[in-house]
């Protein structure tokens, strides 16, 4: 069987010592952690390992020996190592020797107890010590729970070095018994400014605890409950967005520490995606109030109000008329446009009356940008919601209108045909009606069926309307939600550090010389782009349109209410 | 060592298969396809500015040519970095695993690294590809809950496309190191 030995490309220089690691033997593979220098005494490595075994919970033993003669290859040195295999006794005993500034070094086992005594194949790989222990391997998404443990050979080695961080805390200038060489003999690393924010992280978590209790302490009040109030809170976007803002906030200032890899970087993809969400709201709001923006903005609100109004007028005056030279039943167009018309006065006037008072709301609401751009886009999205709610209500009443006619059609239809809907059984059966009923019912059948172009007609251009002001606001919900569901810190991560998110490992077969053990490298392949979207995505509180194609063109034909985005909670009608 | 040979692609044209082997179970498989050429390059660019001139003759506005000139570099890194595939390589390391490489022509390389645990097994597979049946090797993955089971197929030479001559080369190369896999005693 191939033995592998995996040596960590910050060990190659290291002076001669003895290797330790942990051998996986299911796999005949043995990784090596660190190297330890002569002169040791023996107990004291043991005692040493014993210690690290526990605190690590890895099986870290002696390996084998390292030797780096820069003169001559020393003979004494040799046969002095091999006895080393009897003091710690390893099956393998692997004897790794490099002569001078060679690339290509000499590796060999010594097996006592072997069954098969024939030579078995080297391979040699190199690994980058600090970049696979602080790499976190994402399985391919396929894979459940239980089969993590069997499915991947890589898996054990990532996990062996990342778990034996307590190994490579001592350095060169530790005065201890044992000298080791790894990643971080010259010097443990440490950053002095993600100390600091770890030290002032404690208090800034509580005080935001603190305000964002009495925050919810009042939103849960009794006073906001109230009818009017409560319905109002549930149809505007900003207070969904506002509340979903304040979970994210309670998550990031709880104190339990994160338990695994996924809930760290939930909590940092949280705060990096406030943080920039926050400033670009207030670079929007600095942008909003130079110059007076924001009066202008609400100068021109009304005259646009005031034009929107005028145009329906225009198209109602269109449709009382003969529109598209479609013939309409008169006295019909006539009652439904005049109804629409005076709506639209209404409205109009209601406009009138609220536009001295338009700028300062302007004013005031607009400083509410300062908590997030994605407010600012719900706080768009409603005043696009207030602007249009005549056409809302127009929707609605032809709807209704609609939706009428065609029940009447359709149950006058059956009788027509001398059949009835039994609502017990759910079906339609045959039914004899009485004389009178039936002429009755023709009539009214007629009477719907003449005027049904009319209402179609009404019906159909109210909903492009509405349709067209649902598809704004849609887009407006869709970017609020790419900025509240996209993992920045995971990104910033990928592009920065990529070995940190690794989909796999890649080789590459370096230099080989002939009668020396193959030599490859191991180095990190991270996770694309799309992978890591898909793997960090922040949970967001919408589902996309939950009616099918189908269903929704039926729900058009029929008449029936659409609400094409719906959020989750709402209860579904 | 090394050695190179000559074939053709599914679609004709000429591609070239490496054969390196590093050592008695490791072997690198490389095949090469056809370069960009440099006529072609020219022809879709000159296409492309005759279009742009001709509108710009139309319309009067200068902005055409500049969108062309900007569509005509950005559709180039494109292509060169997300479409024109210039080596497909399998390195078949024994008791590692299987490792698939794909070079771009602007440098890029996208690496697939398959353990030894997962593979079941390589074989050439055919497939009806409009009117043409072609062949192409396959890497096929073991199912763990069924020892019988494949649980996925991953092609090879997706864009070089070699015909059944190399494929039959590359096939031996690999079912050599599989099959010592086999012989090999097990470890307890």
């Amino acid at each position: 069987m191939v033995l592998k030995v995996f040596f960590p490309s910050c060990c190659s220089s290291a002076d001669s010592g003895i290797l330790i690691g942990r051998w996986i033997s299911e796999q005949n593979s043995a990784v090596i952690l660190a190297v330890v220098h002569f002169p040791f005494i023996p107990v004291q490595v043991k005692q040493y390992l014993g210690e690290v075994q526990r605190v690590t919970k890895v099986s870290v033993s002696v390996l084998g020996s390292w030797s780096n003669s820069k003169q001559e290859k020393e003979e004494s040195l040799s046969e002095f190592l091999e006895d080393l295999g009897t003091i710690f006794c390893h099956e393998p005993w692997i004897q790794i020797s490099k002569e001078g500034d060679s690339k290509f070094w000499s590796c060999s086992t010594l097996q006592k107890h072997s069954k098969n005594p024939q030579e078995e194949e080297i391979i040699l790989v190199y690994y980058d010590q600090h970049k696979v222990m602080l790499s976190h391997l994402h399985p391919p998404l396929d894979t459940a729970g239980q089969r993590a443990e069997d499915a991947s050979k890589l898996s054990a080695i990532f996990d062996t070095v990342a778990r034996s961080r307590v190994l490579f805390m001592t350095d060169r200038y530790d005065e201890g018994p044992i000298k080791l060489t790894h990643w971080q003999s010259d010097g443990v690393e440490a950053s002095i400014i993600v100390e600091l924010m770890k030290q002032a992280s404690v208090p800034a978590c509580m005080l935001l605890t603190f305000l964002l209790s009495l925050l919810s302490g009042i939103c849960r009040s009794r006073v906001l409950k109230f009818w009017p109030l409560s319905f109002l809170w549930s149809k505007l976007s900003t207070c969904e967005q506002l509340g979903h803002r304040l979970q994210h906030l309670q998550i990031i200032s709880s104190n339990k520490k994160a338990q695994n890899q996924n809930q760290l970087m939930r909590k940092a993809n949280i705060f990096v995606s406030l943080l920039i969400d926050v400033a670009l709201g207030i670079l929007l709001m600095s942008w909003l109030y130079r110059k007076n923006r924001i009066g202008h903005l609400a100068d021109t609100l009304i005259p646009v109000a005031d034009h929107v109004a005028e145009e329906l007028q225009d198209l109602l005056q269109w449709l009382m008329g003969a529109p598209a030279g479609l013939k309409m039943n008169r006295a019909l167009d006539q009652v439904l446009g005049r109804f629409f018309l005076y709506h639209i006065h209404l409205w109009i006037s209601y406009i009138h009356l609220l536009s001295p008072f338009i700028e300062m709301i302007l004013w005031y609401v607009g400083l509410s940008a300062c908590l997030g751009l994605t407010v600012a886009l719900c706080i768009l999205s409603d005043i696009i919601a207030l602007l249009t709610f005549h056409i809302y209500c127009f929707y609605v009443y032809g709807a209704r209108l609609y939706c009428l006619k065609i029940y009447g059609l359709s149950s006058l239809w059956r009788l027509f045909r001398g059949k009835k809907w039994n609502v017990l059984r759910q079906r339609v059966d045959s039914c004899s009606y009485d004389l009178d009923q039936l002429f009755i019912g023709t009539l009214l059948f007629t009477i719907l069926l003449f005027l049904l172009p009319t209402t179609a007609l009404y019906y159909l251009v109210f909903t492009l309307l509405r349709l067209l002001v649902v598809i704004v606001q849609g887009l407006i919900h869709l970017l609020v939600d790419m900025i509240d569901s996209l993992p920045l810190y995971s990104l910033i991560l990928r592009l920065c550090r990529s070995y940190r998110l690794a989909a796999g490992v890649k080789f590459r077969v370096l230099e080989q010389q002939d009668g020396k053990p193959l030599r490859l490298l191991m180095q990190i392949n991270p996770l694309s782009y799309g992978g890591v979207v898909q793997t960090y995505r922040l949970p967001t509180y919408s589902c996309y349109p939950r009616d099918s194609w189908a269903s929704l063109c039926k729900k058009l034909f029929l008449g029936e209410l659409i609400y094409p985005w719906k959020h989750k909670g709402e209860k579904q009608n | 060592m090394a050695e190179e040979r000559r074939f053709r692609s599914a679609s004709g044209a000429p591609i070239a298969l490496r054969r390196r082997q590093h050592s008695a179970s490791c072997r690198e498989l490389a095949v090469r396809g056809p370069r960009l050429q440099l006529r072609s390059l020219s022809a879709a660019t000159s296409a492309v500015w005759l279009a742009a001139y001709g509108l710009f003759a139309l319309s009067e506005n200068s902005m055409v040519l500049s969108a062309a000139i900007f569509i005509t570099l950005i559709g180039l890194i494109i292509y060169l970095h997300f479409v024109k595939i210039d080596q497909e390589s399998l390195l078949v390391i024994g008791s590692l695993g299987i490792q698939v490489t794909s070079s771009y022509a602007s440098g890029k390389e996208s690496t697939t690294f398959i353990e030894m645990g997962q593979v079941k097994d390589v074989v050439i597979n055919e497939a009806i590809h409009m009117q043409k049946v072609i062949y192409y090797l396959c890497i096929l993955l073991q199912d763990p809950d069924d020892p019988q089971g494949v649980s996925e197929v991953v092609p090879l030479f997706q864009s070089s496309k070699p015909r059944l001559d190399c494929l039959i080369e590359v096939y031996k190369s690999c079912q050599e190191i599989l099959g010592q896999r086999k012989t090999a005693p097990q470890s307890s």
